[in-house]
């Protein structure tokens, strides 16, 4: 949280003003600022050939370089990667001659998983979870934590539907210090260990998402921060379904992401196939959602269809 | 390239020093000898980066590190990242001064092209993940730093949590300043923890004196101590009058 001033001209790049790349001389058009952090701003730009990208631009080269280091050890991951995909690793002289590395990455076009689940429900939660646990059981299986795990860095995309991680700052090899994090996702700053990277630190931040969905404001820390927690968490009723769930992510107790997301997986087959009522927020722009909940059912009918006849 | 020793002090004050020598020419001969000298300022609620922390700034130049100001409540994350960044920054210089031997003398890592440079940070990351850490951390105690001395406290135990989770080993010394009857009292000798920070904290020193200069100097003197020269000369303990709740 390095709360340098960032008015250079790198982080106010007006509308429609062109970025070339120093050693690449690839042109980019900025359309608007996606958002801004510690390590810099991202734009979203126009390539040369018409495709809408990501672009990241920092004046920290150590930082920026690490990123863009990270994100091309995540292209050889088996499958299609984990975080947005790289395309190019280039430097921008501004006019007033100083050097701005910067990448450009795919475009994660969606909106912040607290809206989403406003809109639609926590009943998605079990869903969502279950699919970036899936992605981050593969960074983990690389040999590497998210870190920076929040709901600031967390997008759900609309076509398909699916919950994804967009900032690698923090991606660590397991066994070193995490290299960035945010306090209230940080199991060391609530006592619940130290920041070693290990699958479980990423667990326990996953566990805060859910918890500051519910409470956006945050809270502040008391004198017994593990009990605190507990109790939040306990207190929330919306989250009263997840809870065994997340107490068992903030307690360290699940080894690994698949384990945790069996158990997500469990949960939202077993209420379906229930035959439960699904109960659907007051928005009604959602043909998609009750198009993926009747596949569901259907599927969950069959399998328990099948079960009961044998 | 060979494991190093990082050796860095943390300044942690509200700025105005008004005794004893000049703090900026202190911690110019620090970083001669190859200690590097962070400074973060901490604010009062609703003060603007103004003035009195001119001073602040100037001292991290002279010491060749990494200064921040910063509001009370972000201290925890301030000071980790500060110490982190310094160590990166310190490793940085390290590397440029060797590409530099090998390349000619104008390159730095700025100058290398995207791929090379990756590489190179990768090793600076590496370094600042294994090197072993010396910090003292020197804490302004003077009476405009009341209200801000639990935060303090915090963010120093909390910094122990991230440098104790690297690779590398950690030591820590932390002096405060003023101490009772002279500029500068150590709070905690060397230690690889800093759990004992709890107890022994120092509360304020009243008086209108903020040594900042001589602070320095104390810190630089116990680095001379460390290492071969200190495991012959017993330490003695800290002192007790100041010390304790
Ligand atoms: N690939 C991307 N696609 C869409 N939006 C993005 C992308 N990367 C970043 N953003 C937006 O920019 C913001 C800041 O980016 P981030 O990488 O988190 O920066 P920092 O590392 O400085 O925190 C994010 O919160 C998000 O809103
Ligand atoms: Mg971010």
């Amino acid at each position: 949280m390095l709360s340098q001033k960032k008015l250079t001209s790198a982080f106010n790049l007006p509308i429609g003003s062109q970025i070339i790349g120093k050693w690449d001389r690839q042109r980019y058009t900025i359309t608007r600022l996606l958002g801004k952090g510690a390590v810099g701003a991202v734009y979203l730009v126009k390539r040369d050939d018409g495709h809408l990208i990501a672009l990241k631009i920092s004046d920290q080269i150590a930082s920026i370089s690490s990123e863009i280091n990270v994100l091309k050890k995540l292209t050889k991951v088996q499958g299609t990667s984990p975080g947005p995909s790289l395309f190019d690793v280039d430097d921008w002289i501004s006019p007033t001659g100083e050097n701005y590395p910067f990448y450009t990455m795919e475009y994660v076009k969606g909106e912040r998983l607290d809206q989403f689940i406003q809109r639609r429900g926590m009943d998605w939660i079990s869903l969502l979870f279950a699919q970036l646990l899936s992605e981050l059981a593969k960074l983990h299986q690389a040999g590497f934590v998210l870190g920076d795990l929040k709901l600031e860095n967390l997008i759900v995309t609309s076509d398909p539907i699916r919950l994804r991680f967009i900032d690698v700052g923090g991606v660590t090899l397991f066994g070193r210090s995490v290299k960035e994090y945010t306090e209230f996702y940080d199991r060391g700053y609530w006592q619940c260990g130290d920041r070693k990277a290990e699958p479980k630190y990423d667990l326990f931040s996953l566990a805060m998402v859910a918890i500051h969905c519910t409470y956006p404001k945050q809270f502040n820390k008391t004198d017994q921060p593990k009990q605190q927690l507990l109790a939040k968490l306990r207190q929330a009723k919306s989250l009263n379904r997840y809870q065994l769930f997340l107490e068992r992510a903030l307690l360290g107790r699940y080894k690994g992401c698949l384990e945790m997301k069996r158990d997500l997986e469990k949960h939202y087959l077993s209420r379906m196939s229930k035959n439960q009522k699904v109960i659907l927020p007051s928005n009604h722009d959602q043909q998609t959602s009750w198009l993926e909940i009747s596949i569901f059912s259907i599927i969950s009918l069959i399998t328990w269809l099948l079960a009961y006849l044998n | 390239m060979k494991q190093g020793k990082l050796k860095q002090i943390l300044l942690i004050t509200d700025g105005c020093s008004n005794q004893g020598e000049d703090p900026i020419l202190v911690a110019n001969y620090i970083q001669e000898q190859g200690i590097t000298v962070n400074v973060i300022g901490v604010l009062d609620q609703g003060q603007t980066q103004s003035d009195s922390l001119s001073e602040v700034e100037a001292i991290a130049t002279a010491g060749g590190g990494v200064c921040q100001l910063v509001y009370p409540q972000a201290l925890s994350q301030t000071v980790q990242a500060v110490t982190r960044q310094a160590m990166t920054q310190t490793l940085q210089g390290v590397v440029n001064q060797e590409l530099q031997q090998i390349l000619g003398k104008d390159q730095t890592i700025e100058e290398l092209p995207p791929e090379q440079r990756g590489e190179v940070i990768e090793v600076v990351e590496e370094l600042t993940e294994t090197s072993d850490l010396h910090l003292l951390v020197l804490v302004d105690t003077s009476a405009s730093m009341q209200k801000k001395l639990i935060t303090v406290k915090e963010a120093l135990i909390d910094l122990s949590i991230s440098m104790n989770s690297r690779v590398g080993d950690n030591q820590f010394a932390i002096y405060n300043f003023p101490g009772k009857k002279k500029p500068t009292s150590k709070v905690l000798d060397w230690s690889s923890k800093l759990n004992k920070l709890e107890a022994v904290f120092p509360k304020l020193t009243s008086g209108g004196m903020t040594p900042t200069g001589p602070a320095l100097k104390e810190a630089l003197y116990s680095f001379s101590q460390t290492g071969l020269l200190r495991s012959l000369r017993r330490n003695v303990e800290p002192e007790e009058a100041d010390f304790g709740f």
